[in-house]
């Protein structure tokens, strides 16, 4: 299946029965996955709205009213929808957010980037708030990701965002698609706004004028964000046990990189790869740990360099890091990215 | 086993859907596969290709750096493609529209007349399926058994005819090559 076409079945597969979105490429099969899927079934809706701005304000009212909602877009969408993601995190609403990301910055172009790192695990929108983001790198990834953000986004009650981009949206993979389940099974919501009819009224709202008030309910917020840092944070890593060098690099990035490393095992050049799963929360105490032993990091990204200032936080100066990347949505070859690799690790006399 | 291959050609031609069917037979005969098109602002007339890689391991990369096969379907895609396959590789060519040909003397060349295999089948279609019957043949990344059966899920729901003409295409293409 195609990845944005696998986006969409996992998370009707979750119980989402809304979206809302507006088109942008290279996301919009998942739009037109929808608009096919949701009608059929129990319950669904879909609506393209007239802007992305109107689509995540959507996303908050149907959020508001318990139910399983997601909108997705790309880059520029996203930056428009910055505000309402501060809002869904100010109000404690669970949603799915997925980014598709391309060249950047401005409108950019429709080739696959990662330009958007800093967007999604920083966030554009105002005021102390974190989302979850997940950095899928196959089509699994992304089916098993996009379920289990519903899961964690309903758990915490706070907006999931998956990174990816459009070389993941693009490709066919064969994928296992989680179990589908049912809407009765969903985990009830005893905080969503449903009609106040025989209980007392509800309220769901992000104006507190009161700072004291206002800093409780930071406080409150930072509590959930540490305890998702304790409990939530995913990595794996390839080649890792005898490496001289680490490469750490996350979604499509990492699949070229693994490429390349196993080109690199094959003549010898011991070197190991670290991929953080979630970008927030980020691994930094399996980088950190990693950092004890080995002294050579080599981060790979498709931007200018975002992630790498997380790995250099993470390494607390234990270690050497050294970057490279590729703006703009060029796409390298594995054999290409062994080369820097491996004149590096010779530079720096590791083999 | 991690064989990569490159499609490429106009748009209109197919090549997305030659890509498709060899990475779908691939996963019905149980490997491991990865279809990485290439998209953009590409419209009927442009340039399309895409990667299939298909494996009995895992596949780290989606990427090709040096594919083991090339199928080329216009001149321009055999100067982008040409030097990229690695030696010893095989380059399939649709020898109607090109007329260059590699000048590296470490492939092995199979020429295939698309334009002039299309009139022996009703409507002049089916090219690109020809084209997939010749890969086929040669490269026995998959069976044609599996390839009919691919054929018959993409294309026998909508319309049965549609079908039966990209099964004879494609055993045109697969019967071509000797």
């Amino acid at each position: 299946m195609r990845g944005n076409h696998v986006v969409g079945e996992a998370a009707i597969r979750a119980g989402c029965r809304y979206y809302f979105g507006y088109p942008i490429t290279p996301q919009n099969e998942i739009p037109e996955y929808m608009s096919e899927k949701l009608p059929e079934a129990e319950g669904g809706v879909f609506i393209q709205a007239e802007s992305e701005i109107a689509s995540i304000h959507m996303v908050i009212g149907a959020s508001m009213a318990g139910g399983r909602v997601m909108t997705s877009s790309s880059g520029p969408g996203i930056s428009l929808k910055q505000e309402g993601i501060s809002f869904l995190c100010a109000l404690e609403l669970p949603a799915v957010i997925v980014n598709m990301s391309r060249g950047g910055p401005g409108l950019g172009n429709i080739a696959p980037s990662q330009s958007d790192y800093f967007q999604a695990t920083r966030g554009g929108g105002h005021g102390d708030y974190r989302t979850i983001v997940f950095g899928p790198n196959s089509c699994q990834e992304l089916a098993d990701l996009t379920y289990e953000g519903f899961n964690l986004a309903d758990k915490y009650r706070t907006p999931v965002l998956i990174l990816g981009d459009g070389m993941l949206g693009q490709m066919m993979e064969p994928v296992e698609l989680p179990q589908e389940i049912p809407l009765k099974k969903l985990p009830a919501k005893d905080w969503a706004l449903t009609g106040a009819k025989g209980r007392p009224s509800r309220f769901i709202r992000s104006l507190i004028l009161d700072p004291i008030k206002e800093e409780e309910h930071n406080w409150k917020l930072m509590r959930k964000y540490e305890k998702i840092i304790r409990e939530e944070v995913k990595w794996e890593t390839y080649f890792a046990d005898d490496a001289k060098m680490m490469v750490i690099a996350f979604g499509i990035a990492a699949r070229i990189a693994k490429g390349a490393i196993k080109r690199l095992r094959e003549e010898g050049v011991k070197v190991g790869l670290l991929r953080p799963i979630t970008l927030w929360p980020f691994p930094f105490k399996a980088i950190k740990d990693f950092s004890k032993k080995v002294k050579h990091f080599f981060v790979f990204e498709m931007n200018m360099g975002q992630m790498v200032e997380d790995v250099k936080l993470g390494i607390e100066g234990n270690a050497e890091v050294h970057f490279y990347g590729r703006p703009g949505g060029v796409i390298l070859t594995p054999l290409e990215i062994a080369r820097v690799i491996s004149s590096q690790y010779y530079q720096k006399r590791l083999g | 086993m991690l064989i990569k291959t490159i499609f490429s050609g106009f748009g209109g031609q197919g090549v997305i859907m030659m890509g498709y069917l060899l990475a779908t037979a691939g996963m019905v005969e149980g490997k491991n596969v990865t279809c990485l098109p290439s998209y953009g602002a590409e419209v009927r007339g442009g340039t399309a290709n895409c990667t299939v890689v298909v494996s009995s391991e895992e596949i780290a990369s989606p990427v090709a750096s040096e594919p083991e096969y090339a199928v080329l379907m216009n001149n321009p895609s055999l100067i982008r493609f040409q030097n990229q396959v690695q030696s010893g590789g095989t380059i399939f060519l649709n020898s109607s529209l090109i007329e260059d040909r590699p000048i590296r003397g470490d492939l092995e060349i199979y020429e295939i007349p698309l334009n002039d295999l299309t009139k022996q089948l009703p409507e002049n279609r089916g090219a690109n399926v020809i084209m997939v019957g010749a890969f086929i043949k040669k490269s026995g990344l998959v069976s044609p058994e599996t390839m009919i059966r691919v054929l018959k899920n993409t294309f026998g729901g909508k319309n049965p005819a549609v079908f039966k003409l990209n099964k004879s295409a494609l055993m045109l293409g697969y019967e071509y090559l000797k």
